[in-house]
């Protein structure tokens, strides 16, 4: 039983002030949780996002939203190597979510990665089991670009729930073998985990239900 | 000549101006104050506050008003209310050994520190109905100042009569309100669906065990009932802060004894623990609690008192009557999917019966 | 931000709600949830349900999501048994009116999202729009076995064989599968799920449907989802293929064929008409001058 008492915490601010999320927390969170909504509904199809903040750098504008909206002190986050290895990164997602940062990506429920190119492998972080395959985490991919994607580019061809008859889509960049990674994720079903392609201006969604190869 | 029936909004308006009018009553005779109900019907107070999960005489008293008396519907408002409040952490555990006793009783002792205090009891009262009440008899003050006194189950455990009390995990404990429960259910998971469980169905399950049904040889250690000290660790102030006291009722059922080859018998603990003072509840509690501890204690299974998920699950009024109270509703549609299938069958089977006749 | 809703009486204690009533945090939990619901289809994922300020059984879970996912440029439909004007369709829209200022429809097409109570509307849904059911007993299995802890277990190793036994034991009973509504359903292949109490006439509205739905049970603290264009199937034999209702005339106001009919009684002399359960479909088509056989008494009564 808890109480409920009238005890304002004080935040306990850092050196320096991150600087601003959502200029509207309430329907910032909104809008870019409906886009991410309907990503992951409609794989492969992007979905416009609109973050209206800059992040401290590599973090990208849209990857940050996707996290703003949906993560707090119950979301651990997981920073691959080049957002760990700038304190800000860290210091302006704690100070907006609550959300504790850690090092382990079994210990994960969201996963922020600036370099697709050197993700770990998808079964290091949390699948879900059996009886609750929802206890898994989502993984954000910062890419470039979508369709036309540079050199770095995957082509993937989509099908399953959420997908009318097939969807192709390029991104980039993505690791070479990105189809065959997702094709042992989907065999894990129900369990896995789901990605969120963050681009500039939007975001496509990879749930672990599509069934995925190259083409 | 059917017209669809329309204008539901009308309706619900009309419906909640005329319950305002019922719930003010005779307009000739007194608005209730909320500080009477707090004050004059305490008890009502103290259950939609237990039951409600939310230590506020003031709003609880309110609820009980607008609600017209009826507890659970009083329960439910502040149940609603209560979900929108900001939640700031979790308590240290309240120390109900350093509780400002007003009432104690132990059945196990005849005499103990601190002594047998009966304090504000209908215990002993003949229930004769007061004819003085009905007009405003003033009751006789209370002389007694609450003083700390030691728990029965402490003395019991100084000589390894009882089962420790569970140890402090230093963590956090799960919240039923702020997480989905998945059975089988942890210690402190279970203490509070109880403790918000309906009194009425816990005291039945109760009774059940005493009868039989999951029986676990109880006695009353101890009933204690006063004023606890709440204390809430600020993390950015780096210290404890109290935002003041509360009124708790402790129930510790001393019940069965265990023992095995490595440990020397001894006796189990059954608790309760509930908001203001909530006597029935906690002594119920406390036996359905301990019923529910059959499987670590070793015991067989078997009563419905021991059946962890049917018990927890149905132990919320706010969600049995919300359900229950949900089959008035219109459900037409399922009706008639129901109706037609009805038919078809009987149609089905007139047509086989005059097929057979018509054969014979 | 915080809208207030102060109470106005001298004594009454001051009580602050937030704005569209669920607070951030709670928003957040449930549509992580929503989202995990939607990458495994039919999966019902636990969640934190909050006590909402209707009774649970009413529609508590339904409002939840509906109130995680609505933004300010929704429109929103509320309906019950297909109906716009029942209680507690007009009671739960009045809710989001009040507390998230949203713009309201009874026209269909018009919605960008609809919570419903036990039907899905007659007019095809559209990718633009999402459908949010309200359910009581989210557990398709719940009847079969009462305990989530072996429920939980059964669809972890997709035994379902315990549902078609009790569906065949229907047709060995009565001739006929005897579930006519909150017909169990498979969902992209993999779960059984309970599509709540619509009646199975709109079972097959499910399959292939362009809108993403969302199911949620307050109560059972449970939400799932099927996305948009999943392969939905009816449970059924092959010597008992799964069929829809029927009924044997069109509506009596806007003469429709092959839409749900409510049943109305007019008289104690067996005197009964139907009509269509979605109103909006109804008066739709009679704005647009279909008539069935009632309509002009109809119009004779509204002149009066």
């Amino acid at each position: 039983m808890h109480m409920v008492c009238a005890i304002t915490p004080v935040p306990t601010l850092p050196a320096a002030v991150p600087g601003p999320g959502f200029a509207d927390p309430v329907f910032g969170a909104q809008a870019v949780f409906r886009a991410v909504m309907n990503a992951l509904a409609r794989p492969g199809r992007p979905a416009a996002l609109v973050a209206g903040f800059t992040p401290p750098v590599p973090l990208t504008p849209e990857a940050a939203a996707v996290v703003l909206a949906l993560c707090d002190h119950e979301t651990p986050i997981w920073l691959d190597a080049p957002l760990a290895a700038v304190p800000e990164v860290a210091a302006f997602l704690r100070f907006h979510t609550g959300a504790p940062v850690v090092t382990d990506p079994a210990a994960a429920r969201f996963a922020l990665i600036a370099d697709p190119m050197g993700m770990p492998d998808l079964a290091a972080f949390p699948t879900g089991t059996p009886d609750y395959p929802d206890a898994s985490a989502t993984l954000v991919l910062q890419v470039s670009g979508l369709a036309d994607a540079g050199t770095d580019a995957v082509s993937l061809h989509l099908e399953g729930p959420g997908v009318k008859g097939a969807e192709r889509i390029a991104a980039g960049p993505l690791p070479a073998d990105l189809a065959r990674r997702l094709a042992a994720n989907r065999r894990l079903f129900p369990r896995g985990v789901d990605l969120i392609l963050a681009a500039p201006g939007a975001v496509v969604g990879l749930p672990r239900s599509t069934l995925v190869r190259e083409g | 000549m059917y017209v669809a029936a329309k204008g539901g909004e009308k309706a619900i308006r009309n419906a909640h101006r005329l319950l305002a009018k019922r719930r003010r009553g005779n307009r000739n005779l007194p608005d209730i104050g909320l500080a009477q109900i707090a004050e004059q019907l305490a008890l009502a107070v103290d259950r939609v506050m237990a039951e409600g999960s939310l230590y506020d005489a003031e709003l609880a008293a309110l609820a009980v008003k607008q609600a017209r008396g009826d507890l659970i519907e009083a329960i439910f408002l502040i149940r609603a209310f209560r979900t929108t409040l900001p939640r700031f952490g979790a308590s240290t555990p309240v120390d109900t050994g350093a509780m400002l006793v007003r009432r104690r009783v132990s059945a196990t002792f005849k005499d103990l520190p601190g002594g047998q205090l009966l304090g504000p009891t209908f215990d002993y009262t003949h229930r004769l109905l007061g004819a003085g009440l009905g007009e405003g008899g003033e009751a006789e003050m209370m002389p007694a100042e609450p003083e700390a006194m030691p728990r029965v189950t402490d003395l019991l455990g100084a000589d390894g009569l009882i089962e420790p009390a569970p140890a402090e995990e230093g963590e956090e404990p799960f919240d039923i309100t702020r997480a989905p429960v998945a059975f089988p259910v942890d210690r402190a998971t279970r203490l509070q669906m109880l403790a918000r469980g309906d009194e009425g169905y816990l005291l039945a399950l109760g009774y059940s065990t005493q009868r039989g049904f999951g029986r676990t040889h109880p006695f009353v250690g101890e009933i204690r009932f006063g004023d606890v000290e709440v204390s809430f660790f600020a993390e950015e102030l780096g210290f404890e802060v109290s935002p003041g006291t509360v009124q708790l009722t402790e129930c510790q059922m001393v019940t069965q004894f265990t023992g095995s080859a490595s440990t020397p018998p001894q006796f189990t603990r059954g608790y309760g623990l509930v908001f203001g003072q909530c006597e029935r509840k906690a002594m119920s509690m406390a036996l359905v609690e301990r019923a529910l501890r059959w499987a670590e204690l070793g015991e067989e299974k078997g009563a419905p008192a021991q059946d962890e998920e049917f018990v927890l699950a149905h132990s919320d009024n706010v969600q049995a009557t919300g359900f229950v109270e949900h089959l008035k509703l219109p459900h037409y549609v399922d009706f008639q999917a129901e109706l037609d299938l009805v038919r078809r069958m009987r149609a089905e089977r007139e047509a086989a019966a005059s097929l057979k006749e018509a054969a014979e | 931000m915080n809208a207030m809703v102060t109470g106005s009486e001298a004594e009454m204690p001051e009580i602050g709600y937030n704005f569209a009533y669920l607070d951030e945090q709670t928003k957040r939990m449930i549509r992580r949830a929503i989202l995990k619901a939607i990458a495994i289809p039919g999966y019902q994922v636990p969640f934190a349900a909050r006590e909402m300020p209707m009774p649970y059984g009413w529609g508590t879970g339904g409002v939840q999501v509906t109130a995680a996912v609505l933004g300010p440029d929704d429109v929103l439909k509320v309906i019950d048994q297909g109906a716009d004007d029942t209680t507690n369709a007009v009671a739960i829209r009045g809710f989001f009116e009040k507390t998230a200022r949203v713009a309201t429809t009874t026209r269909t097409g018009e919605a960008s999202v609809i919570q419903t109570r036990h039907r899905i509307p007659e007019q095809k849904l559209s990718e633009d729009q999402i459908l949010v059911y309200q359910v009581p007993i989210p557990e398709p299995l719940r009847f079969l076995e009462p305990r989530e802890t072996e429920t939980r277990e059964l669809h972890a190793l997709a035994e379902y064989g315990l549902m078609h036994v009790k569906l065949y034991e229907d047709i060995a009973r009565h001739g006929h599968i005897a579930t006519t509504y909150a017909y169990p359903v498979e969902v992209a292949g993999r779960y059984v799920m309970d599509p709540s109490p619509i009646p199975k006439f709109d079972n097959p509205k499910m399959d292939d449907c362009p809108a993403l739905q969302l199911f949620g049970a307050g109560r059972e603290k449970r939400i799932y989802a099927i996305p948009p264009y999943t392969r939905v199937v009816s449970l059924d034999f092959e010597d008992h293929p799964f069929e829809v209702q029927h009924f044997a005339k069109p509506c009596a106001m806007c003469g429709a064929r092959g839409v749900y009919l409510d049943e109305v009684i007019l008289d104690d002399r067996g005197g009964r008409m139907f009509v269509c359960s979605d109103t909006d479909h109804c008066e739709t088509r009679q704005a647009e001058g279909h008539h069935g056989e009632m309509w002009g008494g109809m119009l004779a009564e509204d002149a009066r």
